[in-house]
């Protein structure tokens, strides 16, 4: 298969279907170009989220107030989360390659439900709108935080009611893939593929899509009662009415902890993939770590009290909530241990995908630390709402959820577009962003444990050096993102033409064409071996 | 080929009915937060909860539990009827059924505008001034019931879209996965209320 020149056979590219031109994407039903409209619309508004966050590092590189004022503060800090967490991440890994790769990774020709896949699509993209217009209608940008706290959610004048009820709109459009992704995996299954056959980024998937499909209908009927405290006055979380804003905050962290999993999972898939293909060799421990997704899945719902350690729960339900927290540490570590051993003695092939996989691990692992400090009593309450935090849900959500996103476009690049990006130019932005990315946020670990609270726009002089080393690393960062997205989008039209098995993966989605045909087999593949087997090179 | 293409549809249709399944399960937790917040809500104001029920019209509620349980069963027997291919007695039982979700309807119509009379409504002066709890009980009381009246009405066009089809012969003893799944919905909208009716109206 060593295609050096265009690709003869028609690609879900080219193949526009009953509609031409931009319908041809607008209306199509095709998992895969369903795949790349949430791909780009996802880096779109990570682009917006991405500069409000530069915007708040500039404002902290000296104290006092150097570009923004306070109110400002509070609107940008709203707006880049609830982009980030509703808009980007929460779908993100799952809509853009379970969409893509599910299917082929099974060997199926589409998602079960491939029109209520497209609805989905623009279910999200209403609620992002909705999101995106709460800063610019009513009573000014929202101020109270991704979280929406009450009672200051239900009192505060300006424009939360938009930005509540787009991110009700936005967990339908969850739901929706969630259950489209189970029901595929149950049905739409290659003869021969049982379920102990299956890749393990399947798994991981099927996982997430058991907590979108359970948890955030909570976090709908949450979102929902906060809307009929702000119009109709119900007073369920308004004390002055005899409600209880304890009650929110459980609601609201029953769905937002598990979302936590919805992010993170889909990730490991990705890195889980990744590691066996550039050691040539098995993944370690298939069935722990099929199985470790299941219990992070199971276990992370009955964690989410340990977001209230300091709002006045009772002692046992703390303790609790931190032993099960300690709990939910052991399956992810069950993975990384996974990892490396997938790579020991393996005939490691350094590229891309591979050093995006590592510092995957290297920043997860950080942040699954840190996360143990604030899993504790003790230091919890040192380190609640402080800038620690901050860092460390940084750590977890960028440099893992984050960090896992580039390493699978960069390994499923060439499958996608047929083409190749420079792999030196990804090495490079590799290494700006891992650099940038770890002098951004690891001072604020530091300036965390010395006190620095998160949600200020402005701070005592003695966390001035540790604001202005991260300010310098956001400006790192965000120069590695610029290269990384330049050289993506160029070779998506310009790069030369990639084989069909660039860095020799056994999976199912090597073993075509690149780019896929509309129909993704030409045959429905039979499966008869575990997923990864790689061929000795003399055999 | 024919045998295949018998499959594939069998195949298509327990993907509907799984994904149907899968959507309830959210559905039920989406009721279930509003039960979470009835629980700790009722375990705080106990008192208030056994007056503010005392309020409701449990006769009313008693007739609308069994209009539901019979539209339960006729579109049930819808479901029969179709895979006998009697489809004209299918049509019937539909058609009965979105009747009866009508009356439940009305019926509800005639509390929700009594209690209106009373100006017992969320952020009226009349229920500003009872107590806490009570207050409570009544912006549950609307949100519960509100909420399960916009799945009664769903439930309606649902099936109202079904019984059209039925009479279109689009939906036969071959292929009735549509009409399956608004039966289960419809169950769904019944079960909800077989909780919400003693929860609401029998804690006096």
């Amino acid at each position: 298969m060593d295609q050096t020149n265009k690709y003869t056979h028609t690609s879900y590219l080219e193949n526009e279907g009953r509609f031409k031109g931009i319908l041809s994407w607008l209306l199509s039903t095709d998992h895969k170009r369903i795949g790349l409209l949430y791909m780009n619309t996802i880096i779109v508004f990570f682009l917006v989220a991405a500069v409000l966050g530069l915007l708040m590092r500039i404002e902290k590189m000296a104290p006092g107030a150097d570009i923004m004022d306070a109110q400002t503060y509070n609107g940008v800090f709203t707006i880049h989360g609830i982009i980030m967490i509703f808009i980007i991440v929460i779908p993100g890994l799952a809509a853009v390659f379970g969409n893509f790769f599910l299917p082929i990774m099974i060997g199926a020709k589409d998602v079960a439900f491939p029109k209520l896949n497209l609805l989905s699509w623009y279910i999200y993209v209403i609620g992002a709108i909705m999101g995106v217009l709460s800063q610019f209608v009513g009573g000014g940008a929202p101020d109270t935080g991704w979280t929406f706290y009450v009672p200051y959610s239900a009192e505060s004048a300006t424009n939360v009611l938009f930005a509540l009820t787009a991110a009700f709109i936005l967990g339908f459009s969850s739901i929706l893939t969630g259950l489209n992704f189970i029901v595929t995996i149950h049905r739409m299954r290659a003869p021969g593929m049982g379920w102990f056959k299956m890749p393990l980024f399947p798994w991981s998937l099927y996982a997430t899509a058991w907590i979108q499909v359970l948890a955030t209908p909570i976090i709908g009927i949450t979102l929902l009662l906060v809307i009929a405290e702000r119009t109709l006055n119900i007073g369920f979380f308004d004390p002055a009415l005899g409600g209880d804003p304890l009650l929110f905050q459980h609601l609201f962290w029953i769905y937002s902890h598990p979302a936590v999993y919805v992010m993170i999972l889909p990730a490991m898939g990705v890195v889980t993939e990744i590691f066996p293909t550039f050691s040539q060799k098995p993944v370690f421990g298939y069935t722990a770590i099929a199985i470790s997704s299941l219990a992070i899945a199971l276990v992370g719902y009955f964690v989410w009290g340990h977001h209230m350690f300091t709002s006045g729960i009772s002692y046992w339900s703390r303790w609790f909530f931190s032993f099960l927290t300690f709990i939910v540490a052991v399956p992810s570590a069950i993975k990384v241990f996974n990892w490396v051993s997938t790579m020991y003695g393996g005939s490691i092939d350094l590229k891309p995908p591979l050093l995006y996989a590592i510092s995957f691990i290297f920043l997860f692992m950080i942040g699954g630390f840190t996360g143990l400090a604030l899993g504790s009593l003790a230091t919890n309450v040192h380190l609640h709402d402080t800038s620690f935090v901050v860092a460390h849900f940084h750590y977890i959500i960028f440099g893992g959820m984050g960090f896992a996103f580039f390493a699978g476009i960069h390994y499923w690049f060439p499958k996608m577009y047929g083409r190749m990006y420079n792999i030196k130019l990804a090495n490079i932005a590799w290494g700006i962003l891992f650099v940038g990315f770890n002098v951004l946020y690891f001072p604020l670990f530091i300036i965390g444990l010395q006190g620095m609270p998160r949600r200020y726009f402005d701070y005592l002089p003695q966390f001035e050096t540790g604001h202005f080393v991260s300010s310098i690393g956001a400006f790192i960062l965000f120069a590695g993102l610029i290269l990384m997205l330049y050289n993506l989008v160029r070779s998506r039209r310009k790069g030369p033409w990639a084989t069909a098995n660039p860095w020799k993966g056994v999976t199912l989605e090597w073993q075509i064409e690149s780019p896929p045909t509309h129909e993704n087999f030409e045959t429905i593949p039979e499966i008869k071996h575990p997923p990864y087997l790689f061929k000795k090179e003399n055999d | 080929m024919a045998e295949t293409t018998i499959q594939q549809h069998q195949g298509e249709h327990e993907a509907g009915k799984l994904g149907m399944w899968i959507f309830l399960f959210t559905e039920l937790f989406l009721f279930g937060g509003l039960f979470l917040v009835y629980a700790v809500l009722r375990a705080t104001y106990s008192a208030d909860f056994h007056r503010g029920a005392e309020e409701l019209d449990a006769f009313v509620g008693t007739l609308n539990t069994v209009i539901l349980l019979i539209s339960s069963m006729t579109v049930a027997m819808s479901i029969t009827a179709i895979r006998r291919k009697e489809s004209g007695k299918a049509l019937l039982l539909l058609v009965t059924t979105i009747l009866l979700a009508g009356l439940f309807m009305v019926n509800k119509y005639f509390e929700w505008s009594h209690k209106l009379e009373l100006k017992i409504y969320p952020g009226s002066p009349v229920l500003e001034n009872m107590e806490r709890g009570e207050l409570l009980f009544f912006g549950l009381y609307y949100m519960t019931t509100g909420l399960h009246a916009l799945h009664v009405l769903i439930g309606m066009i649902l099936l109202t879209i079904t019984a059209a089809k039925v009479r279109s012969k689009q939906i036969t003893s071959e292929s009735y996965l549509l009409l399956e799944n608004g039966a289960l919905y419809w169950h769904l909208v019944d079960l909800i209320w077989i909780f919400l009716f003693p929860l609401l109206y029998l804690v006096t």
